[in-house]
């Protein structure tokens, strides 16, 4: 948690701030703002690259520490509407699970495993490759939506407890996450750029 | 000649020995049926413990028995699948195996290289010959080649490798880097004659996330008498 949050999250933050450093007018732009620009070609060409990999890393960190909580105060499930969603979509809690662990483990290389809703109000299990993220335009990432839950599947998130156990890993994730915060996000979320 | 250039090239890479009648079929021809017998995990030419303090024992063992194993058993595992939907006319299944080979080939190849392409720190003697020769005229020196792979290498984003790589048609030394385990000479035509690999796997117990460290000490071990063969054979 330490290095990841400290040195990896933290190098992104770095790394985008000196990118935006000469120009103003983006600065003042929200992190979602930012991540939707990608592949459209609005973002100065030299920056583009530094973008996607900093502002998508930034979000997508930030978004991770958001849905996840201290082991012993999760509860084991979601409830409400999200509960009736992800039983609608998935049949069950372990459907959803099913989905998303396999979306994670065969992520070849580095990248992040996400359940979304799609601007259509749709639960869908999604993973994309580096930094980027379902914020990002139906061109660069295929599936869109907003993020309920995002898990790090990059070698730096597990492998100092984990090694090679990327499964491992994705099954005790599990435990951690917030359900609470993603039912808020599901309840409130709603895409506030065109697709 | 390019083909059987390329035949001995691929024996090397996946580390067989004389002996060894295991190859992956992966010559320039599409077609795997009559495979010549499954992948296997090359054997190290050292001890886990031999690259310390560079790369430390732990990660050897895991890179080596855990990573490389893995990519063998899952491209051994997704050959037979190519080759029943092969035998079975099934060319939609054919193209959708493809990405898996692509992953699970390149990661044996790669590492299979690897593990030849670096040597114990006291063994490493620095590059001279045609190899220096062709490094100081496409680079300058020696120290000017390592800047430049370590700039490229260390910005690549998420995982990949390094390569410095002989281009066949320009008769070039060049930097080159590529992502996931795409291996390089089936994606640029570059002949590999030194990688070293990004994936954070390769480094992370140790370096942490300071890959540049990594970068600047992976030099002690690199073995040139490994690469000035793979150059030798490229270029004859």
């Amino acid at each position: 948690m330490t290095f990841h949050h400290d040195k990896h999250h933290q190098a992104y933050v770095n790394n985008l701030n000196d990118a935006l450093k000469p120009y103003p007018w983006l600065q003042g732009l929200s992190l979602e703002a930012l991540n939707a620009m990608v592949g459209t070609g609005m973002l100065p060409e030299e920056i583009e690259s530094a973008v996607r990999n900093n502002g998508g890393g930034h979000w997508n960190h930030s978004f991770f520490w958001r849905i996840m909580m201290e082991p012993t105060n999760a509860t084991d499930g979601p409830s409400g509407e999200l509960e009736s969603a992800i039983v609608d979509t998935f049949g069950s809690l372990e459907g959803l699970k099913e989905e998303f662990n396999a979306k994670a483990s065969t992520r070849f290389g580095s990248g992040w495993a996400w359940l979304i809703k799609t601007p259509t109000g749709e639960l869908k299990v999604t993973s994309t490759p580096n930094q980027d993220n379902p914020l990002m335009p139906r061109s660069v990432v295929g599936e869109v939506g907003n993020p309920l839950l995002a898990l790090d599947v990059w070698e730096h998130a597990y492998y100092l407890d984990y090694q090679n156990k990327r499964v491992d890993y994705i099954n005790n994730w599990w435990n951690l996450v917030n359900w609470a915060e993603a039912e808020r996000i599901f309840l409130e979320s709603y895409m506030p750029y065109s697709q | 000649m390019a083909r059987r250039s390329s035949l001995s090239t691929i024996k090397r890479m996946v580390g067989v020995l004389p002996e060894q009648t295991s190859v992956i079929a992966g010559s320039s021809s599409s077609t795997l049926h009559g495979s010549r017998g499954k992948a296997t995990l090359p054997d190290l030419p050292y001890d886990y413990s031999a690259l310390n303090p560079v790369i430390i024992p732990e990660i050897m063992e895991l890179h080596h028995k855990k990573h490389h194993q893995t990519y063998v058993t899952n491209l051994n595992s997704f050959l037979e699948q190519l080759a029943e939907a092969e035998h079975a006319g099934d060319v939609n299944k054919m193209i959708a195996l493809q990405s898996a080979i692509k992953f699970n080939g390149g990661g044996h190849l790669n590492h299979s290289m690897f593990w030849e392409m670096l040597c114990p720190p006291g063994s490493s003697e620095p590059p001279q010959g045609k190899l220096l020769d062709m490094i100081e005229r496409d680079f300058g020196s020696l120290d000017t080649m390592i800047s430049k792979f370590n700039g490229k290498t260390a910005a690549v984003q998420g995982s990949g490798w390094g390569w410095l790589g002989y281009n066949t048609e320009s008769d070039k030394l060049v930097v080159a880097t590529t992502a996931n385990q795409d291996p390089l000479q089936a994606t640029t035509g570059l002949i590999p004659l030194l990688g070293i690999d990004v994936w954070e796997h390769a480094y992370y117990l140790q370096y942490k996330n300071v890959r540049p460290d990594y970068l600047k000490e992976i030099w002690k071990v690199v073995n040139w008498n490994n690469v000035a063969d793979r150059l030798k054979n490229a270029s004859s």
